[in-house]
This record gives structure tokens, sequence and C-alpha cells, in this order.
């Protein structure tokens, strides 16, 4: 360890040696993915946002932990049910130097909807929105058609746009529809001009080469703490071993996500592990709605339907093990959806590993001998997903329930899983909004088309005391109140068993001794919050 | 010799045209885009729509349909990922992988064909075997596994060349090339030289065999009874009538090494076609995969078509032999 820590010392005198002036204050961030355009209304998804948040900024913002913090906005109410007031923050500029007002608010809103050939539409957040007013140039009154508690949440992912930049009329008016005064709308392709990809955040946008790099320069003019980065460049390296191998070289200073295999050869280079709980919980799902599909021994019947046999399973798997052994201690043991303190959880206790019980349980469920079940699950999406189905699989088999694992990439297994395909799966949700409504209501709601619920229910467990619980839950705009009601909601779907939590994910990011990042829940990589700890070579 | 065309001309296109069924129906199998695309949090009513707006609501008779009907008109679709022309993103992509085959081609003849002469002039000398020996390790060695070594060894080891990705470009002719930058050229010589090494093997495997023939002929032991020094005799007699075969096939290996670099692009986050190919199939953005391969079918079946038609003026059998068959 002396010995490395010495050669690392050389390394950084010969690299402050050779090192050009013109790359001082630069952060090069090898990603594992790539965002798919620089509209920030054009892809809604969690890679896109990441990177263009440094670029870009809502109304509101979500701390490491996403607790809601002022951004554009510095306070909000509800005026009543169906009635936000936000107050916007002063002395904003754009980078093109303009001023932001509500006029730019109310033109992003309406934007949303003309976004053409959007793989995935921004459209569910602002779809509730009847009307977007001004109220002064410094005030906005959104108005929903039904209480939505979660708006200010929502809003941290909707960036704001330059109506300027643009091409906007000096008067933009909202309607559901059709706003007018919107002038010549820019498709997505035109963000990739710094001239369009006009935001308020700390970096502007110099030059974005897709499968290759993109890089922002500080802006001046920033209203928050100047960031610390003069320059900053991001670039997309999607297989595993060449982002580490490009961090031990020196390529870039920082990795999101190394495999957890590789971890102590990283800390062996003198490099910086940084981890956190993220809000990914991993699952089990199972069938609950009438026959399942690939099950033998069970004369037909479905076990899944009886509470006993969920349980069974439950406490059939040691979860401290996948933990610490599949895991490398990257994963915490789950007790519910959403890691605790996080909004809605209640500090329920983990299932215990208890086999004997488990075999018990099997037995008064008329299942003494076990019964034969397939488990899906990705090889390709979560950490090590397909690792910890084989040990759940192994572990259901030593109570007598025979597994057999059938793996397969991503993009198959969503859809054999929306297909209802197996019965019982391992699948990963991470609560984009940093509180427990978002997965009770796509994972444990009753599937319903109509009301846009259970959209990710696919073993269809229901229960309607709980659906009316959430229901309440997610038009009650009082804190505390949600909380509770939250909560109740969560505790029914697990004393059922409804679903099987397994475990927390850790995000991990590797960097530079010098470089430090407080570890996000929502796993996002953004540069702008890297900070630099020491005097180092950078 | 016109029948002959256009039989090969209709060989070519019915290739092209089970090329078209198979790769649609490929694609079409591995699974709902729209599960991939989608933020998990939208809801049931955008879910639809967004299928809806895809096309992929139809049955897969009326997609196939809609398919080859705007293939006829040069068409081959909205990428689903960028929501552009899917043949405008992947022809973006073109130049970064035709200077990594370019370079890589130069480099495997440049060091394959003086070692493949070596082992061919002394085939029983260590240095002679240990090229051959050397040769089947870069054939039975995988791609990527060579790939990742070079990268720990002249990267993460020796610190030499950075580990990945592209470097400086500059405009040249229209097309952003990275090969006339210092900072450029170092990004591509790692990548180069793995894309390289399985042709270098194939190059020193064929100068060897044509060496050893040629250097039996009684021209060069004419040349050499002459008096030549035994490097003029080489690099003239020997040299210039072993590039025959070595050239031909190095033609025809071009078109594979640009459509098939995709396991060095992924290897060192080339941002090549290849590299495009392999996010596209990760995100099932169809139309991107389905123009990919098309134009791939394209390149190489066009290939094909003027090597026989070239062969055909050479060789008066093949004409003769189709015109009877």
């Amino acid at each position: 360890m002396k010995l490395a820590t010495t050669r690392l010392a050389a390394a950084f005198v010969a690299a402050g040696a050779l090192t050009a002036p013109a790359y001082a204050q630069q952060l090069t961030i090898g990603l594992k993915s790539e965002a798919t355009s620089m509209d920030p209304q054009f892809h809604n998804l969690s890679t896109n946002t990441q990177v263009l948040l440094n670029v870009f900024e809502g109304l509101t913002k979500q701390d490491a932990v996403q607790r809601l913090e002022p951004s554009l906005a510095t306070e909000w109410e509800a005026v009543d049910d169906t009635t936000w007031r936000f107050t916007l923050r002063e002395g904003v500029k754009f980078h093109n130097g303009s001023d932001f007002t509500a006029r730019d608010v109310i033109y992003t809103m309406c934007r949303v909807p003309l976004v053409e050939n959007s793989p995935s539409s921004y459209t569910i957040y602002t779809g509730t929105m009847t009307d977007v007013a001004a109220d002064g140039d410094h005030a906005v009154i959104i108005t929903t058609d039904g209480p939505d508690p979660l708006l200010p949440t929502e809003l941290a992912s909707l960036p704001i746009l330059s109506a300027d930049a643009l091409g906007a009329e000096d008067e933009v008016t909202y309607a559901q529809g059709g706003c007018e005064g919107m002038g010549e709308v820019p498709q997505s392709p035109a963000f990739n001009s710094p001239d369009v990809a006009v935001g308020t955040g700390p970096y502007t946008l110099d030059e974005f080469t897709r499968g290759n790099q993109l890089v922002m320069s500080r802006f001046e003019g920033y209203w928050g703490d100047a960031p610390n980065w003069e320059r900053v460049v991001m670039r997309p390296i999607s297989s595993d071993g060449p982002r580490v191998a490009a961090l031990l070289s020196g390529d870039v200073d920082m990795i999101e996500s190394p495999p957890i295999q590789d971890i102590p050869r990283i800390e062996q280079g003198g490099f910086k592990i940084v981890d956190a709980l993220s809000n990914r919980i991993i699952y089990l799902a199972m069938d609950q709605e009438g026959e399942a599909p690939s099950l033998g021994g069970t004369n037909g019947e479905n076990p899944l339907l009886d509470q006993k046999v969920r349980q069974a399973i439950s406490l059939a798997i040691n979860r401290e093990a996948i933990a610490e052994r599949i895991m490398g201690g990257f994963a915490v043991p789950a007790g519910e959806l959403l890691p605790p303190p996080m909004f809605g959880t209640s500090d329920r206790d983990v299932d215990p590993y208890d086999p004997e019980r488990a075999k018990e349980l099997l037995a008064e469920a008329g299942y003494p001998d076990g019964f034969q079940i397939t488990l899906g699950t990705p090889n390709d999406r979560y950490i090590n997903d397909e690792q910890v189905a084989q040990a759940v699989a192994q572990m259901l088999a030593r109570v007598g329930i025979q597994t057999t694992v059938d793996a397969m990439t991503a993009s198959q297994f969503f859809s054999r899983r929306n297909a209802q395909e197996f019965p019982i799966y391992l699948a990963g949700w991470g609560a984009a909004s940093g509180e427990m409504s978002s997965p009770l209501k796509s994972l444990l709601a009753t599937y319903d088309k109509d009301a846009g619920m259970g959209v990710t229910n696919a073993g269809r467990y229901s229960n309607a005391e709980f659906d009316e619980i959430l229901r309440e839950a997610m038009t009650t705009i009082d804190d505390a109140e949600r909380e509770t009601l939250l909560q109740q909601a969560g505790t029914i779907a697990l004393d059922e068993f409804g679903i099987i939590p397994l475990h927390y994910e850790q995000t991990v990011w590797a960097m530079k001794p010098e470089l430090s990042y407080e570890p996000r829940v929502d796993q996002y990589t953004i540069a702008s919050q890297v900070e630099s700890s020491g005097e180092g070579s950078n | 010799m016109i029948v002959y065309l256009v039989r090969r001309l209709g060989q070519s296109l019915i290739a092209v045209v089970a090329m078209a069924v198979l790769v649609f129906l490929g694609v079409y199998a591995i699974g709902n885009p729209v599960d991939v695309l989608i933020n998990p949090e939208a809801n049931q009513a955008e879910v639809a729509a967004v299928t809806q707006r895809l096309g992929l609501d139809k049955p897969l008779w009326e997609q196939f349909v809609i398919f080859i009907g705007n293939l006829l008109q040069g068409d081959l679709g909205n990428s689903f990922v960028y929501g552009r022309p899917a043949v405008e993103i992947i022809l973006e992509r073109l130049p970064a992988t035709m200077e990594l085959a370019f370079v890589a081609l130069v480099l495997a003849v440049v060091i394959g064909v003086p070692l493949g002469v070596l082992a061919g002039l002394k085939p029983d000398s260590i240095g002679g075997r240990s090229i051959m020996a050397g040769s089947i390790l870069g054939f039975s060695l995988p791609n990527f596994w060579q790939g990742m070594l070079l990268i720990l060894v002249f990267a993460v080891m020796l610190g030499w060349l950075p580990a990945g990705g592209r470097g400086q470009t500059v405009e040249v002719l229209g097309m952003r090339l990275s090969l006339f930058t210092w900072d450029g050229l170092q990004h591509l010589i790692l990548p180069a030289l793995n894309l390289a090494l399985f042709k270098m093997s194939l190059v020193i495997r064929l100068a060897r065999a044509n060496t050893r023939e040629v250097a039996l002929q009684d021209y060069v032991k004419f040349a050499r009874a002459k008096g030549l020094s035994a490097r003029r005799v080489v690099t003239v007699h020997v040299l210039k009538n072993i590039m025959i075969p070595v050239v031909t096939i190095l033609g025809l290996e071009l078109g594979s090494m640009v459509a098939f670099a995709v396991v060095t692009e992924t290897v060192f986050a080339w941002p090549g076609m290849g590299k495009l190919l392999i996010d596209s199939i990760n995100l099932l953005d169809r139309p991107l995969i389905v123009a990919y391969l098309m134009l791939t079918v394209l390149i190489i079946v066009t290939i094909n078509f003027v090597v026989d038609i070239l062969y055909s003026f050479l060789d008066p059998r093949v004409r003769l032999s189709e015109v009877k068959g």
C-alpha cells in the first residue's frame, strides 16, 4: 500500500508537470449510457435527465437524497386542491443573456406536447395541467384537473427552456390542446446547436458528438454557486471493462457504475470509491391472477394465490447472503419498496430467513412436497441480476420449490414480463419521484388501463382496500397526511406478501482520489456536483 | 454476356429481398421497443400512444408491407430513439468506421506482408516459425480479448496510449476525420491494431505460402544467377508476384471490415457504425438495426456482383459455362 501511494504521488508529479494549462480545470466523466438528444423535452428517461441537468434546470430540484429543494422557483404553495403557485427566482439569466421570467415557464409547458417523435414524452408531467398563467413576471399559477400533490416533485424533472432562444412571441398563453404565441417551435435535432440548447444551468453546451463526447463549459453568469470545473467532458463508454480501463489509464477522471467485481482492483489502483443506497428496489413479483403459466406439480392450480405460499417464498430467501456474497456488500436487504427514511416508508422489518417455517407454511398450504416453477429474470439490467435469480432459485429449492431460472436480455424480458409469461419474476424499480407512491402505483395498484394504474403490475396483485387508500393518498395535498396513507397502503400489500422485496441496490462511482462526489439516491451523475478536494494536478 | 449480367443481377436482387424478410422478422422477434424506450412511470395510455405512433400496433404483415413499400422508395424509416432518418444517423458514423478500417488495412499489409515474406523465405528458421505461431494466435484468440489485452498493456500498465474513444477530428473533404491530428492518431492506433490483427494473420499466411511458391520459380532463380542482390530479388521479383492474391483477398475483406468492426468498436468505445448497431440493439431501435443490416447486405452483394463481373471479363470460361447453363 505504501509503495502504491508513493508511485501514485510520483505519477501525479509527472502528470502535473506534463499537463498544459489548457487542460487545467477539466473534468472528464465516463458514463454508462448516452443522452439520445440535447433537447430536454425529447426523451423522458434518466440517462438523458442526468446529462441535461447540467445545462438546464427545473423549477424545483432534488438533493442527493431526493428531498425537494428550490431551484428556479424559490417557493411554492398549494392555493387550493387544484391550484399551485410558484414564486420564481429573480435575477436569473439564460446562457444567451435573456432574463428568466414566467413567460419561459409557460413556453416550456406549452412545448411539451409539440415535440415530435418523442420516444417517451414529458406529457406525463404536463397532462394534468389545465392552465399555466403568469402572475406578474415572477410568479406562475398552475391549475390541474384534479388534486396533484406530486406536481412540485415532478417539475424537478422538467427543465425550463428559454422562450427567446426558441423564437417565441412576446406573449405566450397556455391552453390545453394549443397554446398561442409559440412562434416556429424548433424540433429536437436543432438542440445540437448551442444557440438553441439554452438553459439557466451551471454549464453551457459546447459540442455534442453522438457516440463520442459531450463538451460543456462553465456559465459565468450562473445565479447559484459557481461550478468547480471550467470544462466538462462526458464520454459514453457502455461496456463495463473498457469503462474501468479508461479510469485506470487516466483517460477519464470519474466513472459511473463500475462492475462490483472490479472494485477491489480499482481501489488497489489508488482510486476512490463512493457508494450510496439507491432508490432502486429489487423484488420478486408473483402471478396472483387465476392460472399461472410454467408451473408443475400443482394439478393445474396456482399455488401463488395462497398467501401462505407467498410468505414461504419470502422466508426461504436469505437476503443477507445475497447482499453479502452475490452483491459484494453493495446491496442492503429490503423490508419495503423504498429505503427508509424516504417519504412514505415505515421502517418495516426485513423478513427473516427461516426455511423451516417456510416448509411448514408450504405443508399447511397443501404443498408438503413443494412444486415446480420458472423464475424469469433479465441478465443485463440490474447489478448481477441473473446471479441473484440463481441464488433465489437454489434457496427456494431447499424448501421444496423446484425453481428453473429463465434469464434473458432486458429488452426481451420486459416484453415477456408484460405479456405475463412468468409465474414469478425478478425485476427492479427506481422511484423517480423519491417517494412511495411511485412503486405502489406502478407495482401493486390493481391493473387498470383507463385509470393508468398498475402499469408494471404484471403479477396482477389486487386489493380493493389498498387501491382505495392509495387513491386517497395520491389526491391528498397535505404531506403528513399523505405520508400516513402511503404507509398504510404499503403495509397492507406487504402484509399479504403481494410482492417480495429482496434488496436495495447500491450505486457506485469510482474516481480519482482528489475528487469527491456526494452519491445520489437517484443514481444520477451530475458534473456540477463533483468537487475537487485536493490541490492535485487538475 | 447480357444474359449472364441479367442473371447475376437477378440473383443479387433475390439475395437482398431474402435478407430484407429475414432481417425484418428477426428484429421483430426480439421484443417490444416501447417497453425499453418509455419511462417506466408512463401509464398505459401513453404506452399505447407511443406504440401507435411507431406503427407497432398494426399486425406483423401490415408492418412488413409498409416496410417493403418504404424500402422500394429508398426510405428505411425514422429511428425510434433519435426520431431522425435511420440512414442519416448511420452515415454520420460512417467516417469513423471507414478510417478505422482503412488504417487497420494499412497496418495489416505493412506489417503482414514483410513478416509473411520473411517466413516464406526462411520457413525453418526460428524467426519464420515464431511468425507462423504468432499468426495462429492472431487467428484463434477472440477479438474482444485481444482488444482488452491491448488496453491493459498499452493504456493501463504502460500508459502510452488512451484506452478508448475517438480523438480530435478535423474536417477533410466534408468528413470529420481524426487521422490527421496527433491526438486522433493516438486514439486510433490501438483499435486499428485490434481490428488489423486477424487480417494481418491472414496476410502473413497468404504471403508466406505464395513466397514459398514464387521463390522456386525459374525467373527468381534466373535473377539470382544474374547476380542481383538478395534485396532486389525479394523486393522486385518476389514481392510483386505475391501481391496479386493478397490484394484480391483484402479487397473483399475490406467490405466485411467496415461492416463488422462491431467488436473492436465496442471494446474501444469507438463511435463508429458497429458501436451504433450494438447500442441500437440494446435499445431495440428497429429501424436503425434494419437499416444497418440492409446497408451491409447491399455493400457485400454489390462487391460480390462487381467481382463476379470482373471475373467474367478476365476468364472466358465463366462466361461460356454460364451462357450454356
